[in-house]
């Protein structure tokens, strides 16, 4: 990445004019899509901007924070409060840059408190805190004002949407030029060796402190956003500690390495869980877990990695170090199978096809774990990335 | 340039530094040898920041910098290249030399300092696109003496900048040490090369246990019955 040269670079027009296409067409789909479509649309543009907002920090300094639930809950509190269902204190848009300045100063004080813990000791202080909030706020519900959760002003899907759309532009321009600038290289750097960074002259606690609550920012007011689509809310729903774990989840999923590796990941992923929770409500779970572990083990550095090594494969023969062939072939049919099992029970579903079905996809699941394990074990194929 | 007096240095409750002191003029090569574990790391990294000295204090150019940060330190033209090289392993040998320059004070005239690493070390620029860890053990040293260059230090503290080289690029380390004080540079030195340190610093302080216990001109100490014992095997 040289930082003088950038903007002369073709793969940034490219990839930057393909990238406002995409965000104008975005724009206009309400127009002449349904309403489910609209709501789907800003579900996965959610999940995907909390996931590159994940990426702006965690990303490049290796840091896995699992604070990204309480940033969120945050902004869904922050809403609830400033837009109950008996009427709007504040417009809209105002609360949402309320909630993201409050969670950018939780950000800022959680990244004080707990950036200097390195490790798997950031990734357990940083959920703590998800849990730190959403218990103190129980205890506050049940002693102090004897209520359970909130009722939220509803808002109308399209706003929502927009609304969505515009923290979703908001956060890759950030991440973006967080990633081209002077300051990106210094997270960079710090990824890489700390101490080195230090001795460059990197002022390494403020540069991470300030990235925390930036990528904060975007969790607290996406949340914000959201919480007028639930009318209810409480803490449970607010800081469900999923929104912890997804993003880290689609990230690894797509590629940490590149810019639209998370993004894309993101994306599919989002759309994946979608499609499996209308498909397969009982079982869905059962085959995202599968998914996910194929996904970790066979394609260490995610879609975009596997996309990579698939060009290169094509272009000089196989490489060297890569997975194995029969890896990737071993992940095909996995995916073709699911798609010929999902076609057989749309065939015929029914209660009683649907139990038996659990059964196997169990068995088949139990069998797919335990070898994989063994795989892992034997020929150490998963990516150290944290 | 550089006045160390009596610092104290501790990791927790084992004290490292004992009343350490030392000084340092301006376009001076001084060298600082001792065993393993005799405190010289301790020291340079005492000076640049990255410990902060129980007690005694340490200027730098007239001003107190004990206490300070490193990134304050480097900001000041204090630039430490640490042992075993600490490069950004996954980046570009480019982007390591940029980040060299990442204080504000160098980053704007970074392309001509680059320029000047280059001339320093040709060997740099053919290998600009690559990345550091695909670098040889002796163009990783030299990447890291021209990333500790790119902030436009006026003292470089090299630790053990021959370590583990094949002895035709510990010449060329030397040489290029000798070189920087043409330019003005102040150095400190820690080797454990002791004899060619002796021959290219002007003077040299021995530290053992973490106490300074020697200290004077170079070819003073050649002369001192410890140095030819302990270091030299005379």
């Amino acid at each position: 990445m040289d930082i003088t040269t950038f903007t002369s670079n073709k793969k940034f027009w490219i990839w930057g004019i393909s990238l406002l296409a995409v965000l104008a067409a975005l724009a206009t789909l309400p127009q002449w899509l349904g309403s489910y479509y609209v709501i789907l649309l800003k579900d996965i543009l959610m999940l995907v901007l909390i996931t590159v907002s994940w990426v702006i920090f965690s990303g490049p300094t290796g840091y896995m924070s699992l604070a990204s639930a309480a940033f969120f809950g945050v902004g869904v509190y922050t809403s609830a409060l400033l837009l109950p269902m008996t009427g709007a204190v504040l417009p809209l848009l105002l609360v949402i840059v309320i909630a993201g300045l409050v969670s950018f100063i939780l950000g800022l004080l959680a990244g004080a408190l707990t950036l200097r813990l390195k490790g798997i000791y950031f990734a357990v202080f940083t959920f703590g805190l998800v849990l730190l909030i959403q218990r103190f706020l129980l205890w506050f519900e049940m002693n102090i004002t004897h209520t359970r959760g909130r009722f939220v002003l509803l808002v109308e899907d399209n706003t929502i949407f927009y609304v969505m759309l515009a923290i979703f532009v908001a956060t890759l321009l950030t991440a973006y030029f967080i990633r081209r600038s002077k300051f990106g290289l210094a997270l960079q750097s710090i990824g890489l060796n700390e101490e080195a960074a230090a001795h460059s002259g990197v002022n390494v606690t403020r540069v991470k402190v300030i990235t925390f609550a930036i990528s904060a920012v975007f969790m607290g007011a996406a949340g914000a956003i959201y919480a007028t689509k639930l009318t209810y809310i409480d803490p449970y729903i607010a800081f469900n500690p999923l929104f912890s774990f997804l993003p880290v989840l689609m990230a690894i999923f797509g590629g940490l390495g590149s810019f639209y590796g998370p993004i894309i990941g993101a994306a599919l992923f989002s759309y994946l869980q979608e499609f499996l929770k209308t498909e397969f409500p009982f079982q869905y779970m059962i085959i995202f877990g599968l998914l996910l572990m194929a996904v970790i083990v066979f394609m260490p550095r995610g879609l975009v990695g596997l996309v990579q090594r698939l060009l290169a494969s094509l272009k000089e023969g196989p490489e060297e170090k890569s997975t194995p062939g029969w890896a990737i072939i071993f992940c095909l049919f996995g995916i073709l199978g699911g798609l010929v099992g999902w076609f057989i029970f749309r065939e015929r579903r029914g209660a009683r096809v649907l139990l038996k079905a659990g059964g196997v996809v169990t068995l088949i699941g139990g069998a797919a774990y335990l070898l994989m394990f063994l795989l892992t074990l034997l020929g150490g194929l998963g990516g150290g990335y944290f | 340039m550089l006045k160390v007096s009596k610092v104290n240095t501790f990791y927790d409750k084992a004290q490292a530094l004992w009343d350490v002191s030392l000084n340092i003029d301006e376009a001076e090569i001084v060298a600082l040898i001792g065993a393993n574990g005799a405190g010289k790391t301790t020291l340079l990294n005492t000076i640049s920041g990255l410990l902060r000295p129980a007690s005694g204090s340490i200027e730098f150019m007239g001003q107190r910098i004990d206490g300070l940060p490193p990134h304050n330190i480097v900001d000041m033209g204090l630039s430490h290249i640490p042992e075993g090289r600490r490069l950004f392993t996954d980046m570009s040998v480019h982007e390591n030399l940029e980040m060299g320059a990442y204080p504000s004070r160098a980053w704007k005239g970074r392309q001509e300092t680059l320029e000047r690493v280059y001339q320093s070390f040709p060997m740099l620029k053919e290998r600009a696109g690559q990345l550091a860890r695909t670098l040889s053990g002796g163009e990783q040293q030299m990447l890291a003496m021209g990333r500790g260059l790119m902030p436009k230090p006026k003292l470089c503290m090299f630790d053990e900048p021959s370590f583990g080289l094949a002895p035709m690029l510990v010449l060329e380390v030397f040489q290029v040490i000798q070189s920087l004080r043409e330019q003005g540079i102040t150095i400190l030195l820690i080797e454990q090369n002791v004899r060619r340190t002796l021959e290219i610093a002007d003077r040299a302080y021995v530290l053992e246990n973490g106490r300074i216990v020697l200290e004077g001109s170079c070819k003073q100490l050649l002369q001192e019955d410890l140095v030819k014992k302990a270091y030299l095997g005379l």
